[in-house]
């Protein structure tokens, strides 16, 4: 009996000392933060055959860290705010499950996107998503993806109508992918035409992070129709009254806008003498592209 | 037939010894993992959720099953003679190719009946995520939450692990459990590369090695054939041809292994 009561005494006083060093270190500060974890093996062939029976697994950890650093990063949790890593994870997660049909969609993207929100590399997302096509053939979605990047990060309309047209001609495309392949070769650039690419992205999304980007591309092109539009009101103000408006309110009470003047996410737009933007605040910024390359 | 019934007699000695081992507990750890991994696996994975707990549910299945095979399937002639036992054993009616099928055949079953509640519990959560997702989430994935079709790479894990366990009881029937759970991981290993010593003289530019390495490809077994999980998991087609094939061969490498184990467990000399 004193002989279990003193082992339970000494279980609690050592489980407390360790609680309480616990506590003591935190309140030391914490370590600086390490640049991304490491990639100890960056070959993906090396780690297709060392993975031996257990690809599909190793791909799903591959897959997580990507997802984990890519929104580490956007969040500005890593210290150096490097997407170095977010290709190579990728393409070690599709070498190790060839199948891995998000993973391809998320790098066509997400590597494409401008820092801050991706590491602005199409021709990575280009490249995985051309993995994909050899591992795919038959896949139309990964032929999609390619000519998105294309028309969203090269402003090649002409490839990326290419590339529609193939995602087109597979068995079981749907019939709208012709119609857009010959929108795209007509009317690239056209604000209009991105918007209902978009849409078609959003409506097809399998899960919320690419719902929730589609929706933020599209208030982003709303976004830029706005600014085109409030830039024509201020050029009236200043035309009729010979100097550029102080701001909102001075509009406002002379009847050139009415209401709340915000981005389609609720944040006010920003006017600087004469020009009006985004607030940096705005969770709509980065543009994607200049006002100039989509009208 | 009393062949049959001794050879069963052994067997479920043997699942009780495994029982009675706490060797079951692996299926507490296997119901943690799975319970835990799908409610956090929501959390990091971007709408993969199923598919990663398919994708975990076959790695721990395997895994689970091939540390009971190695682990007690070398332990399973070399506990007998350290404690002496094998003498009373083999002094009763009792063959010594009855006592090795014996012996491979309990802990068979305790791989079976692991497997098999490994499969059920992962069904039940599989269900329980399946059941909780939208229709669009639904719509999205290659085949339903509890596709039966998975099955099929569970059946090739099966044999996998009956396989591995004839291998450990051969090197167990004349070497230490150490030696003996090394050669049957190193050949568990290099199993799984067979498929390059196929392929050798694309690397190698000696006729003679090419030659060696292309006997080696059929003498080694091919753990690689077993696995369908990648496929089973996107529901892609496995002939019915290459399932029995992989599973003929899987039983025919165990016939071999267990003749050669009972041929050098007969010759082997207690005194």
């Amino acid at each position: 009996m004193g002989r279990t009561l003193f082992t339970s005494v000494l279980l609690v006083l050592l489980m407390a000392s360790a609680a309480g060093l616990q506590a003591l270190r935190e309140r030391g500060g914490e370590l600086p933060v390490s640049p991304g974890g490491v990639l100890y093996v960056r070959s993906p062939t090396a780690l297709r055959r060392m993975a031996l029976s257990y690809h599909s697994i190793l791909a799903d950890v591959y897959w997580i860290r990507a997802i984990q650093l890519y929104g580490d990063t956007r969040l500005g949790r890593t210290a150096d705010r490097s997407y170095d890593q977010l290709y190579p994870l990728l393409e070690l997660t599709t070498t190790l499950d060839p199948y891995f049909d998000v993973a391809y969609q998320f790098g066509g993207l997400f590597l494409a996107e401008k820092q801050p929100g991706g590491p602005g590399r199409p021709d990575l997302a280009i490249r995985l998503l051309q993995h994909g096509v050899d591992m795919q053939p038959d896949d139309w979605r990964l032929y999609q993806a390619i000519g998105f990047v294309h028309y969203w990060s090269y402003q090649d309309y002409k490839t990326a109508a290419d590339w529609f047209g193939r995602a087109a001609r597979l068995p079981q495309a749907p019939t709208w992918l012709a119609a857009l392949s010959a929108v795209t070769l007509a009317e690239g650039g056209n604000r209009n035409a991105s918007r209902a690419m978009w849409r078609q992205l959003q409506q097809q999304a399998t899960d919320d992070w690419f719902r929730r980007e589609s929706d933020r591309r599209l208030k982003q092109l709303d976004a830029m129709d706005q600014i085109e539009l409030l830039q024509k009101v201020v050029a009236a103000f200043a035309a009729q009254r010979g100097r550029a408006p102080s701001n909102w309110d001075e509009l406002a009470r002379a009847g050139f806008v009415r209401g709340a003047i915000v981005d389609p996410n609720g944040t006010p737009y920003r006017l600087e003498g004469s020009t009006v933007s985004l607030d940096p605040a705005s969770k709509l910024l980065p543009l994607p592209l200049d006002g100039q390359k989509l009208q | 037939m009393r062949s049959a019934r001794t050879i069963g007699t052994v067997a479920v000695n043997v699942f009780r010894e495994s029982v009675r081992d706490k060797v079951l507990y692996n299926l507490v750890a296997f119901a943690v993992i799975l319970i835990a991994a799908s409610y956090l696996i929501g959390q990091l994975t971007a709408g993969q959720d199923i598919k990663i707990i398919k994708d975990l549910g076959l790695a721990a299945i395997a895994t689970f099953g091939l540390m009971i095979a190695v682990f007690i399937g070398i332990g399973l002639v070399w506990k007998e003679v350290e404690r002496r036992s094998i003498y009373s054993l083999l002094a009763k009616p009792l063959s010594r190719g009855e006592f090795i099928l014996g012996k491979y055949c309990g802990l068979g079953l305790t791989l079976i009946v692991n497997v098999v509640v490994m499969v059920v519990a992962w069904y039940a959560v599989l269900a329980y995520m399946g059941g909780t997702a939208t229709p669009e989430v639904r719509a999205a994935w290659a085949a339903p939450a509890t596709d039966l079709g998975m099955l099929r790479a569970v059946g090739l894990i099966v044999v996998e692990l009956m396989l591995v366990t004839a291998i450990a009881l051969f090197f167990s029937t004349f070497s230490s459990p150490f030696l003996s759970a090394g050669l049957t991981l190193g050949l568990w290993v290099i199993g799984h590369f067979n498929a390059d010593l196929k392929n050798f003289e694309a690397v190698v530019d000696a006729p003679v090695a090419a030659w060696f390495a292309h006997g080696l490809y059929y003498v080694l077994p091919n753990f690689s054939a077993f696995d369908i999980k990648q496929q089973v998991v996107y529901a892609q087609p496995v002939p019915v041809q290459y399932l029995a094939t992989t599973a003929l061969y899987g039983a025919v490498y165990i016939a071999l292994l267990l003749t050669a184990s009972v041929a050098v467990f007969s010759r082997r000399d207690f005194k």
